[in-house]
């Protein structure tokens, strides 16, 4: 009896300490007049948590940036920010539930969080219902404009489109054929509709496309399919998952598909975090095309690498998704200020038109939702990092493509109440 | 020719990683009847030991005979699957013979188990743990018998587990001090690189191969030899198919049954480990990675019908020509003038997730006719 009591009372304390650790606010003291506590949900666990954590890691890194800097002035109090951590755990209805918690439980004005498009699906009824406000970082196929949501990744007209001009008209294989490879699910299902829709307009030929179910690794069908439909070499578009990239390199390159006899693979998923999983030995030669690399060669860029390093390890790299996810906290925080109150429908007019200094140079808040931000292309090198090539000068965000057969001609504009989520253009 | 050359290779490479993935799954299923849903993360041991012997084999001392670290890791991804499957079979499955449901039930977690031990605890310490687990089940039954026999073998035992410990222990420490990616845990997919002789292709008959995929047909091959040749030659073989044949006869002949029980779910764990070598030489390295195989492996079984070897190497070779022609479409360019419509089906499932539908509706339909697969069991050993 004694000793199971003992036992509950370790469970307990150990308990209380994960909740502590886990809910924990930021890290600096100072003089603040008040609190505010924000939501963060993403992956901790499950598949998904390699990627998410490090947006985690991102967030709560420019949290305590701006808290050390004096926190959210709001009406002349100085706020300091504290958050709250959710696991989405990789599992789509939890993200919806999770969201649920942290709107009515918790009260906080903003949740920061999601990946994958599945969970942002999945959140998104919860956002819309409860009118409340879900910032989103990453990267996506775009077709959605929410009044609920502010996407502070790229739409397709600010990744794909750029790097499919590239490949055609000024990378080694200029004029090839294309093939295009993707995991079988929403993002390249949609952004390979795009391409195609893009190619044709260009005067090129898509000679092929191809989907492995997720979670397959077996690409020797697709190989022979390359081969036979690009005998002589040519262009791939490669919208892969996560692992599944790795045996797609390995096997290629010891099928003789490499850029030395003129295949040149330009790749939507893969960044220098994935670079330095898959091996650079693997990629080197091909291409990517993304906002932010971690070789853009300013100040800002230097010191968001630098900071992050300095908080969470000298062996770890930034790339795209984590610069939206940083942006996307200062964003918040500047729209805030300027509307001098945390209710969340004064902070989303006040956000449109909010510009922020951010690591890739200036990006804005535009009406529909999404960022404009500029566009790089990239050649992948034997450091395993980004030979920046091209540099787009700023790209306004299409929530609806102009490429996309089903939703060419629409636009989304939340400043205007005539015209809202979709209306023709 | 070339066309048909190719199309066999590459039917034959995928059907390769399918049996040796299915190998040991057709002994513990097919033989012992187990239902072992923690195959796939046996074979996900067997991966990370070749990553482990990869980085071990980096070390100063270890270098000169780098190129040959993929040779060694098969043996020792036996070893570690194996000896991982014997605790298996020894603290779990033997309490659930007979009993599928349950077997299925607490296999599933083990499963679930592995995947999560390969995510939070550093390889390095994993090492030794499976290092002191080898020492630990060995060492006691390797004591002469007269001292099994005496009162006090069991502190023998005892103290040979906390020599096991200790080695363990120190092994572990010794591998984290000295190979650092080893020493932290991490959720995070590792990479198994070919050393160099084993990358690019091979030219045959004029027909460029790629040679980690011969490599992968090879060690099948070996495999799938080796395991004939035991279980028809050897006397534990003859053992093994007497005890799948008639349980209670064999134990009344004087076979140890349990000891059979043992070898079996040994050397099928075993094999799984050989086959997580060989995909670890076509992806990622992961706690998933065993998961992916895992309904492929059971499929190749119950086709190539339970308890039958030769079922299951004509099954995985049958699926992976089927894959080949339909995902590449390779109908079409043996016959490029086909009528429209049949053509136009023929591209629709042309594509890698349609050709799994088109496969496994087509297994569908063939277990109607054959329930029992392409070689059933016959006579009277089928117990139930």
């Amino acid at each position: 009896m004694r000793i199971s009591r003992r036992i509950l009372a370790g469970l307990a304390t150990a308990s209380l300490a994960v909740t502590a650790t886990s809910c924990g606010g930021g890290g600096t003291s100072g003089s603040f007049d008040d609190t505010v506590t924000v939501g963060i949900l993403h992956s901790l666990s499950g598949t998904m948590a390699i990627s998410e954590s490090t947006l985690v890691d991102t967030e709560k890194m420019a949290i305590e940036e701006i808290n050390a800097a004096g926190g959210v002035k709001v009406g002349g109090k100085s706020y300091k920010i504290e958050y709250i951590v959710e696991d989405g755990a990789s599992d789509w209805p939890t993200f919806a539930e999770k969201s649920k918690k942290l709107i009515d439980q918790d009260g906080v004005p903003v949740v920061f969080g999601g990946w994958t498009s599945a969970s942002r699906k999945a959140m998104l009824p919860v956002y819309e219902s409860k009118d409340a406000f879900l910032y989103y970082p990453i990267q996506y196929e775009a077709q959605e404009c929410s009044n609920n949501i502010f996407y502070t990744g790229a739409t397709p007209n600010q990744q794909s489109e750029p790097a499919t001009d590239f490949m055609y008209k000024r990378s080694p294989a200029a004029g090839g054929d294309f093939f295009l490879v993707g995991s079988d699910y929403v993002f390249p299902r949609t952004s390979n509709t795009i391409t195609k829709a893009q190619v044709k307009q260009l005067g090129g030929t898509v000679v092929g496309e191809d989907y492995l179910p997720l979670g397959n690794t077996e690409v020797a069908p697709i190989i022979s399919k390359i081969k036979k439909a690009l005998p002589e070499g040519g262009i791939i578009i490669n919208t892969l998952n996560g692992d599944q990239n790795v045996a797609f390199f390995k096997q290629i390159q010891d099928a003789g598909i490499t850029p030395s006899s003129g295949y040149y693979v330009m790749n939507y998923s893969i960044a220098e975090e994935e670079i330095s999983t898959i091996g650079p030995e693997f990629l080197e030669g091909h291409y990517g095309a993304w906002n932010y690399m971690m070789s853009i060669d300013t100040p800002a860029s230097k010191k968001f690498a630098a900071s992050f390093k300095k908080r969470w390890g000298a062996d770890r790299v930034v790339a795209d998704p984590q610069e939206s996810a940083y942006n996307m906290v200062y964003l918040w925080k500047q729209a805030v200020e300027d509307a001098g109150t945390f209710d969340d429908n004064a902070v989303r007019e006040a956000l449109v038109g909010q510009k922020f200094d951010a690591p890739q140079g200036p990006v804005e808040v535009m009406p529909n939702h999404h960022l404009s931000q500029t566009v790089r292309i990239g050649q992948i090198n034997a450091e395993g990092g980004f030979t920046i090539l091209e540099e787009t000068g700023v790209v306004l965000p299409q929530a609806w493509n102009q490429k996309h057969p089903s939703s060419k001609g629409f636009a989304c504009d939340w400043t205007d109440p005539s015209k809202g989520e979709k209306y023709k253009l | 020719m070339e066309l048909l050359l190719d199309s066999l290779f590459n039917g034959v490479a995928i059907g390769s990683v399918l049996l040796v993935a299915a190998l040991g799954l057709a002994i513990v299923f097919g033989l012992m009847g187990v239902i072992n849903l923690a195959h796939g993360e046996l074979m996900m041991l067997g991966a990370y030991t070749t990553y482990v012997t990869q980085l071990i084999f980096k070390l100063p001392i270890l270098k000169p005979f780098y190129n040959s670290y993929i040779i060694v890791s098969i043996f020792l991804a036996f070893i570690v699957s194996g000896v991982v499957g014997i605790l298996l079979e020894k603290t779990i499955i033997r309490k659930l013979y007979g009993s599928p449901l349950e077997t299925l039930l607490a296999t599933w977690g083990v499963s679930l188990i592995l995947q999560q031990f390969v995510r939070s605890v550093p390889l390095a310490y994993g090492t030794g743990l499976v290092i002191s687990l080898l020492i630990g089940l060995f060492l006691p039954t390797s004591f002469p018998s007269k001292i099994k026999e005496s009162i006090n073998f069991k502190y023998f035992k005892f103290s040979s587990w906390i020599f096991a410990a200790l080695t363990g222990v120190l092994t572990g420490s010794v591998i984290s001090s000295s190979v650092s990616k080893l020493s932290r845990a991490s959720a995070r997919n590792v990479d198994v690189t070919a050393p160099s002789w084993m990358r690019g292709q091979i030219e045959i008959i004029g027909t460029a191969f790629p040679k980690t995929r011969l490599m992968i047909i090879v060690i099948t091959l070996i495999s799938v030899i080796a395991i004939t040749l035991f279980l028809n030659q050897s006397a534990w073989g003859m053992r093994i198919r007497a005890v799948t044949q008639n349980r209670q006869m064999s134990d009344c002949l004087g076979i140890s049954t349990e000891k059979v029980d043992i070898i079996t779910f040994g050397i099928g764990s075993g094999l799984a480990g050989v086959a997580g070598v060989a995909v670890s030489l076509l992806g990622s390295v992961g706690p998933n990675v065993g998961g992916n195989y895992i309904v492929g492996c059971f499929m190749v079984v119950v086709l190539g019908g339970v308890g039958n070897l030769l079922g299951t190497v004509l099954a995985s070779f049958g699926i992976g020509i089927m894959t080949d022609l339909i995902g590449a479409g390779r109908l079409l360019s043996i016959w490029p003038d086909m009528p429209l419509p049949l053509s136009n089906t023929i591209n629709f499932f042309a594509t890698t997730s349609m050709a799994r539908v088109m496969i496994f509706a087509l297994i569908v339909i063939f277990l109607q006719f054959k329930p029992t697969g392409l070689f059933p069991q016959k006579g009277r050993m089928v117990e139930n």
